[in-house]
């Protein structure tokens, strides 16, 4: 197990990802090592949106040329990752008219394809807009599916011959004779898949060169390794509404402000977003007052949204770097470039490089320079194919086509799984039988949840990302335990439970931040389903002490329908059914 | 002609219909009006009363400080509740003092369960006890509950029969194996086995769980072979499949099935499967759509006919009208777009928790939107709740806050109307789920409410009746 590879990339977020699959394509021996599941950072909590560029035409006109540029490529190799929503930058009375032409020149100026409409057109379009949006740019922006994306390459990797090991933290960076060698890594249940009450292990692992790709993350990679790395993390919130109130992504076309983007995704809809700096990656504070202005900005553009139902609230943070001296204050004024950090030539440290910044949509630009650079150093010679070769999923989508037409999948259920696997479906859907809805709000069958299974073992949420179960306007209420029982085919009982529980609760967290109106309604369902009906939080399957049985009615002429237990009502005593909880 | 009654009660769940017989058995004249189908369509069919007296202190947060993206609970560290509990009425004092049952005495639950049982007769059991029994439920737990329906009767734990769990492949709710697995990690006091077994593929995919009710219920064949045949000749090759330590077997003496053995003629279903495998046959209570609770409402709803109470849903009650002394005169009800009022000497408002919509909230609060009655809650939403999911959640106690006789009270703590009283999940306070108190709470303050009712108005009458002679 611990034979030197060629590479270690560390982080599994969309640059991770696409670093390991361009560089296992490239014939190298790559292992990637995430200390979540993939998607666990930053990739897991942004916005979904695949920049046409327009965004950034205006006042970054290198990113924006990059962003169109990349949004072409992966609409072809991604296909199953990418809706074609399309995309509006819509101007309301108050907004600059001034700044309209020039979004308008600079997008035409990178390329980007534009179309004026005006508020009618718009409406007609968009029937929510608000009544006195005055005009808009119709831009090819478009929604990508973050986790789907980031398995899709890892997969690919892995087909490629690529290591990839989730929950596997790295806590150390070997650096021998003045040059990193490698890291030493804890697994959370060992190598491999995830299993519940499977105990950790730690491993060294070598390679020639170290790719940190740990984004927000990135400074505290460098301290092990003992060099500076600027990141500035900054958080932006995102609320996800129950429907799509639009098909369009609606932008606000005004310089720059929180709140100012909706994006539709899958069944929902999600607004977004804020700016601002923390200084730590995974404890910022999630508060209230970012979640009241995205509805009450947003609504601004989008009446309804005010009295929409909202399912929960997530928060990311952006990787922001900017090169040493650069002393900017406001974060949105930093750039969303990314940058290579060779530390050889800036910190006499040879064997490794950080990439930080930038942005999911060119996620794979950022991978092929890295990958460049990292053949570079090793003296291997290979070409980067990752623009043209699909990923998994999204190869040979007449397949697809076939496959719909043979099987008369046009359920709405059929459909959306097909949609979600793409060119995968065939081989995910066939065999199993029966082949059950497991979650209803999605439309996730058995197949699809045993499918996840199969490659994310007892970790639930990865399954989640993988599949959506769980997603929908239940949060999980109807649905985690129906996950869970999935479990029981390959895994004992307290692994199941144990899953179940880490579902219900990751679910509850985003939840909190939508505790009103049918959103709290929904949430005392669930109580009651999973408390009451089910005693999820009274098992005394998890309790420490044991319960006396005897003590309790046993139906009508028996010994305990007396009453036999113990004098003060209590059935608990101290031992202990399941003391390894 | 104006509406008229003694007593109007709004909502027509548990405990409105509770209150309803209640204040009729004081000789009122009740009339009872519900917007929607209660939530007893999604209950389990048990009536708890007191399973557990939860903890109030926090589970261990693994960070410190308000929530965070990475705080989370620390699993091992949650505090157990004080419970199972064989005796609820024996840890009512361990309760809160604002809890319904301390502010209303432990009798008022020993009636309401006395007026239920009285209610359902021979369809539930656990009236000759006043203790619990613990009652497998489908999420692999077991949890104690004061009443059950016959159909659950032969699945009480406290009995060392060797049981089978029967799940099907085609129902997600539960796997049976990981469902024995964990009653044994509970530590009950009998061998299991759970197996998965083929029936009823035939149906859609999507079908509901009522679709196979009714196919057992009129034992139509399925791909050929009558329902209740179908059903125990998949079960019947698994009656030995408990193995005990020494490699022997024992044969299953009951067999447990996901509660929807049929709806109309469930009885029947159940002897005629029992008959078929030799064993006792019992139900496990589902999830929504839930067997269980809809046929107790069933046979609530019989209840009120015989108790002459009228009732009429469809219509919410939309606000009230107050009279100079500061009493409500009449409720308004909001019918196709028409505004009726309802008159009445004396009001019940039952319209249920969050989930019934008898309490509303926005960004900005919570509310009692029928009578406007005061909720007592946090003004920061970031207060309504706390990071474990099963922790301490202070929305789980919303609601009104009543004195002893059923009288919500105001901001101040002084009653609101005096001829309003509360009853079930719109009257906070308790945290039934955790508890396992939802029904128990919903009956006790079910016929405090509905007595308390009938008697003021009956008090209402006489005073009108001397003002009438002194004239
Ligand atoms: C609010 C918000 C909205 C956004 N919206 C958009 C958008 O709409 N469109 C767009 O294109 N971009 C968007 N972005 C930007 C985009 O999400 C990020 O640029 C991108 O996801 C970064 O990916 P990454 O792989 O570099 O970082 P990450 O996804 O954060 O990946 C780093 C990974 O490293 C792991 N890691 C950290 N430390 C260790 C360790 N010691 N050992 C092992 N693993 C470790 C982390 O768990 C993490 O999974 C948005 C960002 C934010 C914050
Ligand atoms: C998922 C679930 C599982 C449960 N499991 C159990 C269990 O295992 N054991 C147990 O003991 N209890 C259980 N319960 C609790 C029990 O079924 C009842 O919810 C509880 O007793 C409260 O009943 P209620 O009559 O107060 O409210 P509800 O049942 O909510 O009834 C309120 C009624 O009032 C109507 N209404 C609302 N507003 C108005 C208005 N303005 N005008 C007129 N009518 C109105 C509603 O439409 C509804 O019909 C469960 C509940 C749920 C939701």
């Amino acid at each position: 197990m611990n034979e030197a590879a060629d590479v270690i990339v560390v982080g599994g977020g969309s640059t991770g990802c696409g670093v390991v699959r361009d560089l296992a394509r490239r014939g190298l021996d790559a292992v990637l090592v995430e200390k979540g599941n993939l998607t666990h950072g930053t990739t897991g909590r942004m916005h979904g949106l695949l920049h046409s560029g327009g965004r950034y035409a205006v006042s970054d006109r290198k990113s924006a040329r990059e962003c169109i540029e990349e949004n072409r490529v992966l609409r072809d190799i991604a296909s199953h990752c990418v809706e074609e929503t399309g995309g509006m930058f819509v101007k309301r009375p108050e907004d600059d008219e001034e700044y309209f032409q020039e979004k308008l020149e600079g997008c035409r100026a990178c390329d980007i394809p534009v179309e004026v409409i005006d508020g009618e057109e718009a409406r007609r379009r968009e029937p929510y807009l608000a009544r006195d949006v005055e005009k808009a740019i119709v831009v090819p922006d478009a929604a990508v599916d973050p986790f789907r994306l980031c398995v899709a390459n890892a997969a690919d990797a892995h087909e490629h011959g690529a290591r990839i090991e989730t929950h596997a933290e790295v806590v150390d960076v070997l650096i021998e004779d003045g040059a990193v060698v490698g890291v030493a890594v804890e697994h959370r249940s060992g190598p491999g898949k995830r299993v519940h009450r499977k105990p950790g292990t730690r491993e060294e692992i070598r390679a020639d060169y170290v790719v940190n790709a740990t984004g927000a993350w990135a400074g505290q990679l460098g301290d092990m390794a003992g060099v500076d790395v600027e990141v500035r993390p900054s958080k932006g919130v995102m609320t996800v509404m129950n429907t799509r109130q639009v098909d369009t992504a609606i932008n606000r076309c005004r310089p720059k402000g929180d709140a100012d983007i909706i994006v539709p995704h899958e069944t929902a809809c999600i607004l977004g977003t804020t700016d601002e700096e923390v200084t730590d990656p995974e404890d910022y504070p999630e508060e209230e007052w970012e979640v009241d202005l995205m509805i009450e900005t947003l609504s601004e553009l989008v009446p309804v949204l005010k009295e929409a139902r909202t399912l929960r609230s997530f928060w990311g943070v952006r990787p922001l770097y900017e090169p040493p001296g650069t002393g900017t204050d406001d974060p949105t004024d930093i750039t969303r470039d990314y940058f290579l950090l060779d530390h050889d030539e800036r910190d006499d440290l040879p064997g490794m490089t950080s990439i930080v910044g930038g942005k999911l949509t060119t996620y794979r630009m950022m991978a092929e320079s890295i990958t460049d650079h990292v053949c570079e150093k090793l003296d291997h010679e290979a070409t980067c194919d990752t623009a043209e070769a699909p990923l998994p999923g999204s190869d040979d989508f007449s397949v697809l086509r076939d496959y719909m037409e043979e099987f008369g999948v046009r359920s709405p259920i059929g459909r959306r799984s097909v949609q979600r696997l793409g060119s995968r479906a065939d081989d995910v859907l066939n065999g199993t039988d029966p082949n059950p809805v497991v979650c209803e709000c999605e439309g996730v069958t058995r197949a699809e949840v045993q499918d996840g299974i199969d490659a994310a073992g007892s970790d639930l949420n990865a399954v989640r990302i993988r599949t959506r179960a769980s997603m929908g306007n239940c949060q999980g209420g109807f649905c985690t335990h129906r996950i869970a029982a999935e479990l029981a085919q390959q895994y004992p009982e307290p692994v199941v439970r144990d899953a179940e529980d880490e579902l219900y609760q990751e679910r509850w967290k985003g939840q909190r931040h939508a505790l009103w109106g049918r959103q709290l309604s929904q949430t005392m369902l669930n109580h009651l389903l999973h408390a009451t009906t089910m005693n999820r939080d009274g098992d005394p399957a998890g309790l420490d002490g044991d319960v006396a049985f005897d003590a309790f009615d046993a139906g009508p002429g028996t010994d305990a329908a007396s009453g036999t237990g113990s004098p003060d009502g209590t059935a608990a005593t101290d031992g202990g059914v399941d003391g390894d909880r | 002609m104006a509406i008229d009654s003694d007593v109007l009660v709004a909502g027509g769940g548990l405990a409105g219909i509770t209150a309803a017989v209640a204040a009729a058995r004081e000789g009122a004249d009740v009339r009872l009006v519900s917007y929607k189908a209660s939530t007893l369509r999604q209950a389990s069919g048990l009536i708890d009363a007191l399973g557990y007296v939860p903890p109030t202190e926090p589970a261990k947060a693994l960070r410190e400080g308000p929530p965070t993206a990475g705080r989370g609970v620390d699993p091992d560290e949650w505090p157990d509740p004080d419970g199972p509990l064989a005796d609820p009425f024996a840890a009512i004092d361990r309760l809160p003092a604002d809890h319904p049952y301390r502010v209303l005495g432990a009798d008022a639950l020993r009636d309401g369960l006395a007026l239920f049982d009285d209610l359902v007769g021979d369809a539930y059991g656990g009236s000759h006890t006043d203790r619990n029994a613990l009652v497998p439920t489908f999420g692999g737990s077991v949890k104690p509950t004061a009443r059950y329906p016959r159909a659950a009767a032969a699945g009480l734990a406290s009995d060392d029969t060797p049981t089978l769990i029967v799940g099907f492949r085609s129902l997600t709710e539960y796997d049976a194996r990981a469902f024995a697995d964990r009653l044994t990690a509970a530590g009950v006091p009998f061998p299991v086995a759970g197996v998965e077994v083929e029936f009823a593929e035939a149906f859609r995919a999507d079908a509901k769980i009522t679709r196979t009710a009714r196919a057992l219920d009129a034992d139509e064949p399925i791909d050929g072979t009558p329902a209740r045949e179908a059903l125990s000749k998949a079960v019947a090759p698994h009656l030995h499949d408990i193995v005990d330590g020494d490699g022997g077997v024992d044969r299953v003496a009951r067999v447990g099935f996901p509660a929807f053995l049929g709806d109309d003629h469930a009885a029947e279903v159940r002897a005629d499967l029992a008959d078929r495998l030799g064993a006792d046959v019992f139900e496990v209570p589902m999830g929504p759509p839930s067997l269980p609770g809809l046929r107790l409402e069933d046979r609530l709803y019989d209840a009120l006919d015989r108790e002459g109470v009228r009732f009429e849903t469809g219509n919410p009650v939309v606000g009230v009208e107050t009279a100079a002394d500061g009493r409500v005169d009449s409720v308004t009800v909001s019918r196709k777009g028409r505004e009726v009022p309802y008159a009445a000497d004396a009001f019940v408002v039952a319209t249920g928790g969050l989930v019934g919509k008898g309490i509303e909230s926005d960004r900005e609060g919570v509310r009692e939107p029928a009578f406007d009655l005061h909720v007592p809650h946090p003004d920061d939403r970031y207060e309504w709740f706390v990071d474990d999911a099963f922790g301490e959640q202070p929305y789980a106690r919303f609601g009104v806050r009543p004195n002893g006789r059923a009288q919500p009270l105001d901001a101040a703590g002084e009653v609101q109307y005096g001829n309003v009283f509360a009853a079930g999940s719109v009257v906070g306070g308790a945290d039934v789920a955790r508890e396992k108190s939802a029904s128990g709470v919903s009956l006790a303050t079910g016929v405090v409410a509905g007595v308390e009712a009938a008697r003021t108005a009956a008090g209402a009458e006489t005073t009108d009746a001397a003002t009438e002679a002194s004239q």
